[in-house]
């Protein structure tokens, strides 16, 4: 195994030294690496091999994905690289942070971010509303819930010229009709910066409802029907047997099905960039928009990279508390 | 397991429904009734709306487009428009147009990507989920419940993190604008959810089957590959078409990433967008031929897409 591993190592070596012009065979040689290293799991430890090689390409292949881009991203981060430019890279230590520091763009992005993230609790009101609604004895559900299901799997860029550009456009757009229709002189989506956040908001909400909604529906179905005929019988109206009854039970999935929904939300980029590239004013800008415009307009990889690192470790540090909080709150009550 | 307990509502539901108690809450009951068809039915049409009025733009000339108008035949007269600049109108279907090259190029390109990190990523995670429910590893000093975290806080991960790093690697390792490297990228965005769908459903099924099997004389990966997959295929349908759904629609590593060789659909559709003068017959009718696919698998095989989504929310 090891000499397997070293002979590779020199191979890597060597295709460094003889300086191809790219470095695809350093990519073959991890991948015959990784076949040794699986074939010598088996030889070596048996049964106990076999076992560890289901996990192991996976295990190798999200390591050779994700961690050494991040460990070539942090080096990236603190260096100057313009890739437009021929003078290639040169560190620059801390003068990104700086930059990043006074760059009031990037911090409105992050504030933009909590902002939509506050959208997803009206998200959830509409989505449960939703999933109690299907879950009643309906007819037709199948119509209904192909209906409430296409929304998420249309492509967010075509979905940002279905209902950004066309039916939101201000002269012609169906929506821009009704609003007029409704006593709104002069509709304008994406005009002021207030009425273009809430927009975005909302269409982003269209496309995403049908998850949260089905992931609650799921959760309701699986709530025995025992529990609300008791407590009907107990003498709660239906009101009150649903704050009694169905929304405790349905904490705990409600929860996961906000953290998901956050940690998505947290992408949100597609439509931002396809429609309003962020603005009016950077007021729609979400920080994965506003990385890829500054690597577009200026091809500057280490200060976007550097961005994008600061945002990974806001995004760990938030998402832990929340876990947290989640935990706290689920626990007493199931 | 949710199917169980729709069933068993559904028979709860029939015993209680005339008894007379219910009874007696009828005109109730009625209210209500209209009140969730009502937000039923709104709802569906918000849903439906935006496709139908793409489709409907399609087919309409400019005045028609400003005059707001909805229905086909009553209110203006369909036009093959923007199909024919696509060049996939009936008249230009079977003449040479570069449109159309591009578009079938482009949608070739968005095919073999999504299926391919598809196909891959239920392939890795599968074992790796099957790996996890089964057995239990050590890693330095890291279980189980560490390996499974792992996968799953790629899910955490912004795209945007990797993206920067991955565009000067790819330089390095000649991938860029390569399908290859889009596959890459796609079966890694997938695994965690494909890992999280199949976990679930490898739980599911009970140990015994396979110790029997064992038994039997067959080895770990002879029982895997011969009793488990096929119990767990639908499980492994359900991760395949989400992961196609994703995959297809990923746009923002696409416009990174390619350029003129490997671009995919919806690259296409937002470079349309950005164009002056925008022709709406013909953006409709490319939005709509970019999303009929997924309608298509949508209304087909939405069984498995809700499966799939609601196995993270039921414990």
């Amino acid at each position: 195994m090891v000499l397997l591993a070293l002979a590779q190592l020199l191979q890597v070596q060597g295709v460094h030294d003889f300086g191809l012009t790219s470095w695809r065979p350093t990519l073959y040689a991890y991948i015959l690496w990784a076949i040794c290293l699986s074939w010598g799991q088996v030889l070596l430890y048996g049964e106990h091999g076999k076992r560890t090689l289901f996990v192991l390409p996976a295990a190798l292949f999200v390591i050779s994905l994700t961690v050494f881009p991040l460990l070539f991203g942090l080096v990236i981060a603190f260096s100057d690289w313009n890739l437009s430019s021929p003078a290639g890279r040169s560190f620059n230590g801390l003068s990104n942070v700086r930059q990043m520091w006074a760059d009031p763009f990037y911090w409105n992005a992050l504030l933009n971010m909590v902002w939509y993230v506050l959208a997803i609790l009206v998200e959830y009101a509409i989505a449960f509303g939703l999933a109690l609604a299907l879950n009643a004895e309906i007819r037709a559900r199948k119509f209904f819930r192909v209906a409430f299901l296409l929304p998420l799997m249309l492509s967010p860029v075509a979905v940002s010229w279905m209902i950004g550009k066309s039916m939101l456009e201000a002269r012609f757009g169906p929506v821009a009709r009704l609003a007029k229709f409704l006593g709104w002189e002069t509709p304008s989506f994406f005009g002021t910066p207030g009425v273009a956040k809430a927009t975005i908001m909302l269409m982003d909400a269209w496309t995403f409802i049908p998850f949260m909604m089905i992931m609650i529906l799921a959760g309701l179905q699986a709530i025995p029907k025992e529990l609300n005929e008791a407590a009907k019988v107990d003498g709660a109206n239906g009101w009150r047997a649903f704050w009694e009854v169905t929304f405790p039970m349905m904490l705990p999935v409600s929860i996961t099905a906000i953290l998901i929904r956050i940690i998505f939300k947290l992408k949100l980029a597609d439509i931002v960039i396809a429609v309003t590239s962020g603005g009016p004013g950077g007021a729609t800008d979400t920080v994965t928009s506003f990385i890829f415009r500054e690597y577009r307009d200026r091809s500057n990889v280490g200060y976007g990279t550097l961005l994008a690192m600061f945002y990974l470790v806001v995004i760990i540090i938030v998402m832990t508390i929340l876990m947290k909080l989640a935990d706290r709150f689920a626990r007493p009550r199931t | 397991m949710s199917k169980a307990g729709m069933s068993e509502a559904n028979m709860s539901g029939q015993i209680f429904k005339d008894s007379a108690t219910d009874r007696s809450f009828r005109p109730k009951w009625f209210t209500g009734r209209i009140f969730v068809y009502g937000l039923l039915i709104l709802w569906a049409f918000i849903c439906l709306f935006p496709i139908y009025w793409t489709l409907t733009t399609s087919f309409k000339m400019a005045p028609d487009v400003m005059k707001g108008n909805l229905v086909p035949w009553l209110d203006f007269t369909p036009k093959w428009l923007g199909w024919k600049s696509l060049g996939l109108s009936p008249d230009t279907i079977g003449a040479d147009s570069t449109v159309r090259d591009e578009f079938m190029k482009r949608f070739t390109n968005s095919a073999i990507t999504s299926v391919t990190s598809s196909v891959l990523a239920v392939m890795l995670g599968s074992l790796a989920a099957y790996g996890l429910s089964r057995f239990s590893y050590k890693f330095l000093w890291m279980g189980n419940s560490d390996i499974s975290f792992f996968f799953l806080s790629q899910l955490i991960l912004p795209p945007v993190v990797l993206a920067l790093p991955m565009l000067v690697l790819y330089k390095e390792l000649a991938l860029l604008d390569t399908r290859i490297g889009l596959i890459l990228l796609y079966t890694l965005s997938v695994l965690p959810i494909v890992i999280w769908i199949m976990r679930d459903q490898f739980s599911s099924i009970p140990t015994e089957l396979e110790e029997a099997a064992l038994v039997d004389g067959l080895s770990i990966w002879g029982a895997f590959i011969t009793i488990i997959l096929p119990i767990a295929l639908p499980g492994m349908v359900a991760a395949f078409i989400l992961s196609l759904v994703l995959t297809w629609n990923e746009y923002f590593f696409a416009a990174l990433l390619t350029s003129t060789h490997a671009n995919t659909l919806p690259v296409m559709v937002a470079s349309q967008t950005g164009s002056q003068g925008i022709s709406w017959w013909s953006m409709a009718a490319l939005s709509w031929a970019a999303i009929l696919p997924l309608i298509v698998i949508g209304v087909v095989l939405e069984r498995y897409i809700i499966k799939g989504m609601a196995a993270g929310a039921i414990k």
